[in-house]
């Protein structure tokens, strides 16, 4: 007595219902024909039969298969716009042991995110990409895409794509089978049954090569869009064997192993990299730290050229040897000298969010177009460190504890005007407390190798608190104008 | 009883007729009835499925198609080896 038996049915890679609307759970959202569902078929099964369904995260294009993460129950990520193969990256690099797939259109992997795929594909990362090529723009309704065939109308191109005015189609599998890196590549075709089995056995291989560590691999899958095509589904397929296929031809472009040499290069954490030892601090010892050291967020701006960014770098630095919580985050225009510059310290005794500083308790305002920009955005209770004798008449600043240090002028008697970053440092440490100045010179002595410049830094570095110290009082002296008598 | 038997879900079918189209015995045709979508579905019509599985690789949706066969082992690769050569 014979009976019957499943021998195919939906892969269990697949969510069991598909949540994206109340209504039609159960099937896709792709239209009647099209090829995105063959595609993730074929994707599902393969990561069945390769059992690493628990360890793949996909990550969905923008596109008519932006919605992959309601069908794929696996991780998901949705990228922006031709970004997929750069999130994928970051994805693979960051869970080595995941299979991680892009997932892209034509219009996603061969227009806006040209730069990405090739770049992906040069370092060789070894991801999956599942790059499906219907030579048009499916989801925003039938513009012309990279891969739009010479004459092939579309609503961009309704006279047919003219190579003169368009260029020609861009053949994505051969372009990168130029580069070095990618292990394997081959172009299949959604046509026919006996293309979709081909189609299958390289989804298969593909992944199965990644889950070697072979390296960067890519099916670029040419697939049927009846919709924008104006075809019946199965015109539609025809369209894509007797046409598409006639100028994407399909075949392995590349199928080799990369020869990496291998670079050994320290793996260490950051802080044994700086020379930072013992960071593993009992309760007791970082209680005692936090007695000489404040949490502080604090804003310096100046020119370009006037070590704006260096000085945030070297607080930062000084932070992170008294085990605080740092970041430093730069903001400058493209000018390498006398652009605006600014940069946000943050000093803190617990984890820091984000780096992003708009309200500062310190102001180190290295010129006065950075103090009128910056100084109405500090604190009540904070600080501004100014570089002048005094501040512009017209400005006054409510709540706030004022010093003017002649940096630039003491910076020159000291013999640099480079220095004047640091002077403003020893008038911060002082003004603040934040960080001790031992820790200070010890970062300087070790930035610096030049010894006149370091021995100059260090007369920056106590002119600065003396200036402070004995000239003028911070807080207890900020009058209405700002400035000490 | 023939081979196989091919089961369409009548409301996951979006009626496209690839299997329809694919089907090497002929043995598939699209409803006269429209389904709840308002779609024509595809359901098996002849009793000559050998169980290939083709119908259920070239439909495009997840579930849409199960596919029976008389108790036979490792289905997959054989379809694979026979829809290829």
């Amino acid at each position: 007595m014979s009976e019957y038996k499943v021998t195919q049915s939906k892969a269990p890679v697949f969510f069991e219902y598909f949540d994206r609307k109340d209504e039609n759970r159960h099937q896709t959202h792709y239209c009647p024909g099209c090829g995105h569902g063959v595609a993730h078929k074929l994707i599902a099964e393969a990561l069945g039969d390769l059992g690493v369904q628990e360890d793949t995260i996909v990550v969905s294009p923008v596109g008519c298969s932006v919605f992959a993460y309601y069908y794929f129950n696996t991780g998901n990520v949705q990228a922006a716009h031709g970004r997929a193969p750069a999130v994928a990256t970051a994805l693979k690099r960051s869970n080595p042991k995941a299979t991680v797939i892009s997932y892209q259109g034509d219009g996603d992997l061969a227009a806006i995110g040209t730069a990405e795929i090739v770049h992906a594909a040069n370092r060789g990362e070894n991801i999956t990409v599942f790059f499906v090529n219907n030579s048009i723009y499916g989801m925003t309704g039938g513009q012309m895409a990279p891969t739009t065939l010479v004459g092939q109308e579309s609503t961009t191109s309704p006279w047919g794509r003219r190579p003169n005015n368009e260029g020609f189609p861009i053949k994505m599998s051969e372009m990168l089978a130029t580069l070095e890196a990618p292990a394997y590549i081959e172009r299949v075709a959604l046509s026919d049954a006996k293309h979709i089995l081909q189609a299958r056995k390289a989804v298969h291989k593909a992944l199965e090569l990644q889950k070697q560590g072979a390296g960067f691999t890519m099916v670029e899958i040419l697939s049927p869009c009846p919709t924008i095509l104006k075809m019946e589904p199965v015109v539609a397929r025809q369209w894509v064997h007797d046409v598409l296929t006639k100028h994407f031809p399909l075949g392995v472009f590349r199928d080799h192993k990369p020869e990496f040499t291998p670079v050994d290069v320290p793996q260490k954490p950051i802080a044994e990299l700086l020379g930072i030892t013992g960071s593993k601090l009992t309760e007791e010892e970082k209680h005692s730290r936090r007695q000489h050291t404040r949490a502080k967020t604090i804003k310096v701006a100046g020119f370009g050229g006037q070590g704006v960014l260096l000085l945030g770098q070297l607080i930062a630095e000084m932070g992170m040897r008294e085990h605080m919580e740092v970041s430093w985050l730069p903001s400058y225009g493209p000018e390498m000298r006398s652009g605006s510059a600014n940069c946000s310290v943050t000093l803190s005794h617990e984890r820091i969010g984000a780096p992003v500083i708009t309200r500062p308790e310190v102001l180190v305002a290295m010129n006065e177009p950075s103090l009128r920009k910056f100084g109405a955005t500090v604190k009540t209770g904070g600080v501004i460190l100014y570089n002048g004798r005094a501040l512009p008449e017209d400005l006054h600043y409510e709540g706030v504890s004022v010093a003017c240090i002649p940096a630039s002028e003491i910076a020159d008697q000291i013999g640099s005007a480079r220095v004047a970053n640091v002077i403003m440092l020893g008038a911060l440490l002082e003004a603040t407390d934040c960080l001790p100045f031992t820790t200070a010179s010890h970062v300087l002595a070790n930035f610096v190798k030049n010894q006149k410049l370091a021995e100059m830094n260090e007369k920056a570095l106590a002119a600065g608190r003396d200036f402070l110290d004995k000239e003028i009082l911070v807080g207890a002296v900020a009058g209405p104008d700002g400035c000490g008598e | 009883m023939a081979k196989g038997k091919v089961v369409v879900n009548q409301d996951e079918c979006k009626g496209c007729g690839l299997c329809v189209e694919s089907c090497p015995q002929k043995g598939m045709a699209l409803r006269e009835e429209l389904n709840h979508y308002g779609v024509h579905p595809a359901q098996q019509v002849e009793d000559v499925c050998t169980g290939c599985g083709i119908c259920y690789y070239v439909c495009p949706e997840p579930g849409a198609i199960v596919v029976y066969k008389v108790v036979a082992e490792a289905p997959r690769s054989e379809v694979l080896n026979a829809a290829t050569v």
